[in-house]
């Protein structure tokens, strides 16, 4: 096999997984290796299996063929998608950060303030806002010096300032500490400007590499249409101006109007 | 002190709730009450098989009970629908056994005895084994205490953390088939859950910590087992039930002072 990336000290490797559910391939044939302090992002439509495949990874689906490999040991901080916390369950957020292995307060303390949520140690986990229970999840994740972090769609619930002081605390980890991050989402403007890789899933691999790479490969531009366009020119405005074709006027930094000039746009997830 | 039947019936009372106080809290926490249903139905079936082979009953409930468990785990794991499935399996179980048991003469007159159990009539042995089980029960919970908070929370989490949820269900389903062995001749087949659930869910609106409803449970599970007891030596009531009832009581007194405490 020419490609050797899954040999050394990557963090995890797959190898050719596919996950079958209920008689449909939701996977087929994915590869992917993370190495050591690398952000990785998954980006795909919506029922492109990106979910499955942190999940295939996690070990938590199985696999109709192909192989999943974690490097022994390995330290995850997982962020789910959505935690579904149980009424019947009581539980602080204090109680949640020693789960399973036990912090100090002061540990506690300094990894909530660190994610943004100070404070909230007495506060039933019920009773959070999607937004502080994302945090929390954060923080949880953060303890115990993980050697990745795996995120699912990370930002859900937190509104735009949040979003970006997320993505700011997420390159600020992986610098301190040599972290990896292998995130998914659609948030496609914000994430691939943070990514050193960005890898297109649509139940295979349909293309990957450094974000811009990514962003003018024709698999990716196919799969999110032209419409794409008009949301990624909200990263690129600083960079270039170049709209592709169609584009009839200039933006301004803060531009965050519809483009009018691309009827497909509005179908795009990322708007809702 | 233990030639008093009211002390041993009172010392057994204390064992099944210090028994069920946290696995019902799990029965609670993981939605499993029809799963105990089952399981305890199980029981008395478990009883007539070992009766019929002369084999320990204890051994024998505990045996039927865990293939109960077991099924209705697998079962559940593979999808089918869990509501219905136990609603076949427990009622099944509870027809099966009792139709068994019809066919041994002698036990007929104790039916009443395997269905609400008999607690005053609890002998040396029947205090052992329940200490014994509630020993075990105790702590494999601890043991595995923090793997099963997480795996009990999110699954994922779970995985995440290194910890097989299944290996964590696995040892709940150990302890729910020892829980009823136990319990059988206390409270008997149909009142098990009760005990399970009531105490863990009366302590489920005072307590702000998985610990503390646990701890919480055990004490309501056995105020009710030392007031139960009361109850019907003055007024000549059954004991298992009058037990149930007084938790039941302190569940309703539980709800209605919750928010008096949160304000």
């Amino acid at each position: 096999m020419p490609d050797m990336r899954g040999c050394g000290m990557s963090l995890i490797a797959a190898k050719n997984v596919t996950v079958r559910l209920g008689g449909a391939d939701i996977l087929a044939g994915v590869s992917l290796v993370v190495e050591p302090a690398e952000i990785v992002t998954i980006v795909g439509p919506n029922g492109s299996g990106k979910s499955t495949l942190l999940r295939a990874l996690l070990g938590i689906e199985a696999l109709a063929s192909g192989t999943v490999t974690r490097s022994p040991g390995l330290r995850i901080g997982y962020v789910p998608q959505r935690l579904h916390i149980d009424r019947p369950m009581p539980m602080t957020a204090r109680r949640f950060l020693s789960l399973p292995k036990c912090c100090s307060d002061a540990q506690a303390a300094q990894v909530l303030a660190r994610c943004g949520v100070s404070g909230v140690e007495q506060r039933q986990l019920a009773d959070l806002s999607g937004g502080q229970l994302q945090r929390v999840l954060l923080a949880r994740a953060l303890l115990n010096a993980p050697e990745i972090l795996i995120l699912d769609e990370p930002t859900q619930g937190l509104d735009q300032p949040g979003e970006a002081a997320f993505y700011h605390l997420i390159e600020e980890v992986r610098r301190d500490t040599g972290a990896a991050v292998l995130l998914v989402s659609h948030d496609l403007h914000v994430v691939m400007a943070a990514s050193d890789r960005v890898i297109c899933l649509n139940g295979h691999v349909c293309c990957e590499g450094a974000p811009d790479v990514v962003r003018d490969a024709p698999e990716y531009r196919a799969l999110f249409g032209f419409g794409t366009q008009g949301a990624l020119a909200l990263y690129r405005h600083d960079h270039d101006h170049n709209h592709g074709p169609g584009a009839a006027h200039e933006h301004g930094p803060d531009c965050a109007h519809s483009h009018t000039h691309s009827p497909a746009k509005e179908l795009h997830d990322h708007v809702g | 002190m233990l030639d008093d039947f009211l002390v041993r019936a009172a010392l057994a009372g204390i064992g099944v709730a210090v028994a069920t106080g946290p696995l019902g809290a799990f029965v609670v926490w993981r939605r499993m009450a029809y799963f105990g249903d089952a399981t305890s139905h199980a029981a008395i079936l478990g009883v007539a098989l070992a009766l019929a082979l002369s084999l320990p009953i204890g051994l024998g409930t505990m045996l039927v009970a865990l293939s109960m468990a077991l099924t209705v785990s697998t079962l559940a794991a593979r999808g089918w629908a869990v509501d219905t499935t136990l609603g076949v399996l427990a009622h099944s179980a509870l027809a099966f056994g009792l139709v068994a048991i019809s066919f041994l003469p002698g036990v007929r007159a104790d039916l009443s005895g395997l269905l609400f159990g008999d607690i005053l009539a609890v002998s040396k042995s029947d205090l052992a084994f329940v200490w014994g089980g509630a020993a075990v029960i105790a702590g494999l919970l601890l043991w595995r205490w923090q793997a099963l908070l997480t795996a009990t929370l999110s699954e994922s989490l779970a995985h995440a953390s290194g910890i097989d949820p299944n290996r964590e269900r696995l040892a709940l389903t150990v302890a729910l088939a020892i829980v009823v062995a136990v319990a059988l001749k206390i409270v008997g087949a149909l009142l098990i859950s009760a005990m399970l659930i009531i105490p863990a869910a009366a302590a489920r609106s005072l307590a702000r910590s998985p610990e503390t409803m646990a701890v919480l449970a055990v004490l309501i599970g056995a105020g009710s087992v030392l007031a139960g007891l009361q109850l019907s030596l003055r007024f000549d009531t059954p004991a298992g039930p009058s037990i149930i009832a007084i938790a039941s009581l302190a569940f309703t007194l539980s709800v209605l002072i919750a928010p008096l405490k949160s304000r």
